[in-house]
């Protein structure tokens, strides 16, 4: 039977598309075999694979146009430092930041998530990053490790109190208590965007309005969902925003803070050091507007430079046909998994708010011997506690498979995991 | 990379039917010993009386690797002079570094040798001494109170 849309309606064949096989072309790494096989690479949620092109932003940056920046008057300093600004400039546009002064150059989301924790403190002039006993941090159960630790620490730090909310038992965030748990003593709501390893990705407007409603700050640990999915900071409506150059095609080594400018330049200093000052004197100093002002000494240029090669590449693609890309990809491989006699999917089971990262069990085998046998047949997934140990313990496991997709990502590739899956169970079985 | 290596049947034997797993009394000391990376984890308690260790029980959750060398550990140690455990333990301990270099001593190890494959895969070489690591650490906390 064939199903006819109405002419009028949105068709099919509109959804933006690319070809993986010419995006395929462009990684170098999947000209190479693991173990004999084919390279399967499903473990992107951990770091993507670049491509020719990042790679070449890399070594060109270095064969001839290496130099510090911010610093020198010479043509090589101005080369770097106009490079290493322009890949300000077209991050900054990718996630829609109204400016590209609002783009903090970082190693990672986890520092990036320390350096807005540590703008808190009990002796803060400015009363949003004041905090003390009494007042609360709100988390959930599904983050990171890098967006609980460095809340406990600014907990302990000021004796404010760490407050989180539950994941139902479908994987979703439970906004069932959202009035109680975000309140007139809430300083910061930090809540992970797309989860890394339930795959959900979290409807932040509520919390968002809530947060605002009474006066607390919100930030986004977004290191799954901007590699993923178009990104526009204005239209969330958050203050900060975390992510990550290495998932999304970008060189190790180099992330990314968004905050409201405003906010920024309310925030103290994270790191002191060069390039981060206005002026200094042996008795005190005074530092430079942000970004400058979060960017201590000489930064990763190369890396940053890539990171924006990185955005070129995803913007040619579209992030509309890269959220397509993967949700098809994820519809192919929900259907596929549940295939598997003894598998149990953590999380969302449904290609609907959800982005392509897929955990899993199967039966009682453990997960490293899953992972050892997938690798036996070039398959690499991510086998553990995938760095978010409430989460497992919030579904009564200790590890997690987890297989995730990217833009070079083939049903073909899925295929593989399941046949892979069966072979573990022939072995386990 | 060979995976039967890695996954001898000896292994597997121990995998699916572990000896002297559970908790057991009397006991000297307990311990708790977890893989950060991984999240693997096991609670150990030894015996000692004497010098002779008296029990080893134990209890975890882990991959086919760790719950073997748990196993193969408890058939090996227990019952032993507490000098002569800690002697295989060491021995098993350089057979897990050795990178698949090392000619495993059968007669100290038993059924240990068959983590020699083991060795060769360095991510899993934590999940085969999680175990041993345990019972180190409880042996000696457990000799603390075996005063005879």
């Amino acid at each position: 039977m064939t199903l006819t849309i109405p002419a009028g309606m949105p068709q099919y064949d509109d959804a933006p598309r690319f070809d993986v096989e010419k995006v395929r072309a462009d990684f170098p790494i999947f000209g190479r075999a693991v173990n004999g096989q084919p390279l399967v690479y499903l473990d992107s949620a951990n770091t993507s694979q670049k491509p020719q092109q990042v790679i070449d932003a890399l070594a060109v940056h270095y064969a001839l146009h290496n130099a510090n920046v911010s610093r020198s008057v010479h043509t090589l300093g101005t080369e770097a430092t106009e490079a290493y600004e322009d890949a300000r400039a077209k991050i900054a546009n990718f996630v829609g930041a109204p400016s590209p002064d609002e783009i903090v150059f970082v190693k990672n989301s986890s520092e990036a998530i320390n350096l807005v924790a540590y703008a808190f403190s009990p002796r803060s002039e400015d009363d949003r990053f004041r905090i003390g006993p009494g007042d609360e941090i709100v988390i959930s159960e599904m983050e990171h490790h890098s967006n609980i630790v460095p809340w406990q620490m600014l907990a302990e730090r000021t004796g404010a109190t760490l407050r989180w909310f539950g994941v139902t038992d479908q994987g979703r965030l439970d906004l069932s208590n959202l009035d109680e748990l975000v309140n007139e003593r809430t300083k910061i709501v930090s809540i992970v965007h797309m989860s890394n390893i339930l795959g959900t990705v979290n409807a932040t407007s509520r919390i968002t309005k809530r947060a605002h409603e009474v006066g607390a700050l919100m930030m986004l640990d977004a290191s799954q969902s901007v590699p993923h999915l178009p990104m526009d900071v204005v239209a969330y409506d958050v203050d900060f925003i975390a992510f990550t150059g290495h998932k999304m095609l970008g060189p190790t080594g180099i992330g990314c803070l968004w905050g409201r400018g405003e906010l920024l330049n309310a925030m103290p200093p994270f790191l002191g050091g060069g390039s981060m000052i206005e002026t200094v004197t042996m008795e005190k100093t005074t530092y430079a507007a942000a970004p400058a002002r979060f960017e201590a000494g000489t930064p990763p240029i190369a890396e940053a430079i890539a990171l924006g090669a990185a955005v070129d590449y995803l913007t040619n693609l579209g992030m509309d046909a890269v959220l397509w890309h993967e949700k098809e990809l994820t519809a192919y491989a929900l259907d596929a998994l549940v295939t598997v006699p003894g598998l149990k999917i953590y999380g969302p089971q449904i290609p609907v708010g959800r982005g392509g990262t897929i955990s899993f069990s199967l039966g009682d085998i453990h997960p490293h011997d899953v992972g050892q046998i997938l690798d036996a047949d070039g398959v690499q997934v991510r086998v553990g506690h995938h760095c978010a140990k409430p989460t497992c313990a919030r579904f009564g496991v200790p590890a997690m498979t987890r297989a995730s997709f990217y833009v070079y990502t083939t049903t073909e590739e899925i295929d593989a995991l399941v046949r892979g899956l069966e072979k573990v169970r022939k072995v386990f079985g | 990379m060979q995976l039967d290596q890695l996954y001898q049947e000896i292994i597997l034997d121990h995998y699916r039917r572990p000896k002297g797993k559970g908790l057991r009394e009397p006991y000297g000391a307990e311990v708790h010993h977890v893989n950060p990376t991984c999240g693997d984890e096991i609670t150990l308690r030894v015996w000692l009386v004497g010098g002779v260790v008296k029990d080893i029980s134990y209890d975890g959750a882990g991959c086919s690797i760790s719950q073997a060398a748990a196993s193969i550990m408890y058939e090996l140690l227990a019952g032993a002079q507490l000098s002569t455990a800690l002697q295989i333990n060491e021995v098993f301990v350089e057979l897990m570094g050795s990178r698949g270099k090392l000619e495993p001593d059968e007669d100290l190890l038993g059924d240990g040798v068959a983590f020699a494959g083991v060795s060769k895969y360095p991510a899993r070489v934590k999940c085969a001494l999680l175990p041993w690591m345990a019972f180190k650490d409880a042996a000696a906390r457990a000799a603390a109170s075996d005063e005879e």
